[in-house]
């Protein structure tokens, strides 16, 4: 077998260059569709995992805990059933690479102009200062300092609702767990600019400590949120997250189960990068096929006369596989060269701000970061390779059948 | 020793609506170390009756025997593997692989036999001294006159010592001269090598090197000559 292989391979390598023309179009057709295939999902993936990143990041983390009643009624009411400091304790102990507690209710909000409904998070500034308050840029005032700070943080276009700013009071009304109305006035202490508009409408930020006392709740939290080290492998995190806390009834829930949408997204992502690489390379099959299918009309008496020399069919059809297989494997290896390099040249991003509006709809940010992902890089190829290998067994299976004494007698 | 036995072969083709007797119940011995012509105007069951030989077409009935062993009941893969082994094939278009140099090409055979590379490189140099080609075998085909191409083909047929060599009008694209040489080459290789050969031809200055001439027509024999008594 390894001698038929090294014979066959050798031909195949000599035959291919035969015609240089051809086969520098086919490995041109390879080499831009292997591109394609890799830097526009390098593009799309880039910005799945800005949006995905950009939803994690504020307030989902990559899991959460909560009383098993708070996702269908997030309120004060279902708080978790362990005093935060005994949660804090615990989830130092998990080994998360960032972690917090925090109150998440829903409240009103009113300036002396406008009144709102919007998400009320009692954080500790500290903890979050690495992961929340990293995609959030203050654009006037500060963020908040400590647990016990007085003051409220609020969002660009929520201030622009409310026609308030830094410095100015407003009224933040909420309700604590004895159904009566909690209220309490705030100074605005810093206005935040968030990527997504949604963000900056919808939340507000005070001191954990600070909400505990509004609602009554002192040493209570409604949820416990945790980060590991990556976003799409979240369960890691998630069980570490369950065996501290399962046993107190609490329910802890990835990312993915928190926000169906996002998930959903990422799910479909990489549905669309198979269908996507398929696709391209249905159209270069065509091509393919027919410069393998050209090869081996060219070549009808010399296939001939291999057979009638005792080369086994076996040989032959490896042969032209071979044949494919190097003409595909040179196609990529330059695809694959061209896409690093493509990246590469964007590795910081390029501005689609003309098209921002749009992305920001899809929760996505107007600066598209390429996230070139080996997994990807491995399913072109072998969808490639694969797929290659079966449209150039037809052609193949069609020369290693050819009857000697009828082939060599071929006029070409 | 008989090299090559047919017993009763028929073979029949369909063309234009009739059928055409190729090989009309065949019967020959061909004894190992000869040089047999088969002569016979075109379409008279020479080259049908080569083929079969070399088990490159299968007689519709009849029995055909190769250094004793039956051949015609073989599978494919049977039959390549005594193509392989067992017989060597001279073509009149040459049939050279383009893409590889004259050593290249008579190595070929015996790569697919597995030999090891150096007794290659060894044999092929031998034979292509002994084909009055040495130094050449760098060249490719399309570098090479038809007579060249032609020694590089019978140099093919011959390096692996087959049981049998089979020609197919071997001559037919080469002049006179070229002709004369490459069956003055088969003459001393069949001496030196003492392999069966077995030439389907119509050129007569290729009868004329033959011990045994065996005339066909309309796929019978009807004259076997023993050319050496002459």
């Amino acid at each position: 077998m390894s001698t038929t292989f090294t014979v066959s391979a050798a031909l195949a390598w000599r035959n291919l260059w035969r015609n240089h023309r051809r086969t520098l179009i086919m490995l041109s057709a390879v080499s831009v569709g292997s591109w394609a295939m890799i830097f526009l999902t390098a593009l799309t993936q880039g910005m799945v995992t800005d949006m995905v990143r950009q939803g994690l990041a504020v307030l989902p983390g990559h899991a959460q805990a909560h009383h098993p009643a708070f996702r269908d009624d997030p309120n004060i009411v279902n708080l978790l059933p362990l005093a935060d400091s005994e949660l804090e304790s615990r989830l130092a102990r998990g080994d998360f690479a960032a972690w917090s507690t925090r109150i998440n209710v829903p409240a009103f909000v009113a300036s002396e102009r406008e009144t709102r409904g919007v998400t009320l998070l009692g954080i500790d500034p500290e903890r979050e200062r690495d992961f929340t308050f990293v995609d959030l840029e203050t654009v006037e005032g500060r963020f908040l300092e400590a647990v016990d700070d007085s003051g409220v943080v609020i969002g660009r276009k929520l201030a622009e609702t409310l026609e308030t700013r830094v410095g100015k009071r407003i009224v933040v009304m909420s309700q604590s767990p004895d159904n009566e109305v909690a209220d309490r006035g705030f100074r605005i202490v810093g206005v935040f600019r968030a990527e997504l508009p949604s963000q900056e409408e919808n939340y507000i930020f005070v001191g954990k400590a600070v909400v505990q006392k509004l609602l009554g709740v002192p040493d209570r939290v409604t949820e416990a949120v945790v980060f590991g080290t990556d976003f799409r492998k979240p369960q890691p995190a998630l069980d570490r997250l369950d065996s501290l806390v399962s046993a107190d009834g609490v329910t802890a829930q990835s990312w993915k189960d928190l926000d169906v949408y996002l998930s959903t997204t990422l799910a479909a992502m990489d549905g669309f990068v198979l269908v996507w690489v398929i696709v391209i390379f249905l159209a270069l099959s065509f091509g393919l096929v027919n410069t393998l299918l050209m090869a081996v009309f060219e070549r009808v008496r010399e296939i001939g006369v291999m057979l009638a020399l005792g080369v086994k069919p076996a040989a032959i059809l490896l042969q032209i596989v071979l044949e494919s297989m190097l003409l595909l494997g040179i196609g990529l290896l330059i695809g694959n060269l061209l896409a690093f390099a493509s990246v590469q040249l964007i590795s910081d991003g390029i501005d689609i701000s003309m098209v921002a509006d749009g992305m920001e709809m899809m929760g996505a940010t107007s600066r598209l970061v390429p996230d070139l992902r080996m997994q990807d890089v491995v399913l072109a190829n072998g969808v490639v390779l694969v797929l290659g290998f079966f449209a150039s067994l037809s052609p193949a299976w069609r020369a290693s059948r050819y009857e000697p004494v009828e082939a060599i007698t071929t006029v070409q | 020793m008989t090299a090559v036995r047919c017993i009763d072969l028929c073979k029949t083709y369909r063309q234009g609506g009739e059928d055409i007797k190729a090989l009309d119940h065949v019967s020959i011995d061909i004894e190992s170390a000869d040089i047999v012509c088969l002569s016979a105007p075109s379409g008279g069951g020479k080259t049908t009756l080569l083929n079969s030989i070399g088990g490159l077409d299968r007689p519709d009935s009849g029995e055909i025997y190769i250094a004793g062993e039956r051949v015609d009941t073989l599978s494919k893969s049977g039959l390549a593997e005594l193509r392989l082994n067992h017989i060597g094939f001279v073509f009149q278009a040459y049939n050279l692989i383009p893409v590889l140099t004259a050593s290249e090409n008579i190595e070929f055979v015996m790569q697919v036999q597995g030999r090891s590379r150096d007794e290659r490189r060894e044999k092929s140099e031998e034979i292509l001294e002994e084909v009055g080609l040495a130094g050449m075998g760098d060249r490719r085909p399309a570098e090479m006159s038809g007579g060249q191409q032609q020694r590089v083909a019978v140099a093919r047929a011959i390096v692996s010592q087959p049981t049998l060599v089979l020609a197919d009008e071997p001559t037919a694209n080469l002049d006179s001269k070229t002709s004369d040489e490459l069956m003055e080459l088969f003459i001393r290789l069949n001496e030196t090598h003492g392999s069966t050969f077995v030439i389907a031809t119509h050129d007569q200055r290729v009868m004329n090197y033959a011990r045994r001439l065996v005339k066909m027509l309309d796929g019978r024999i009807v004259d076997d000559i023993d050319q050496r008594a002459a």
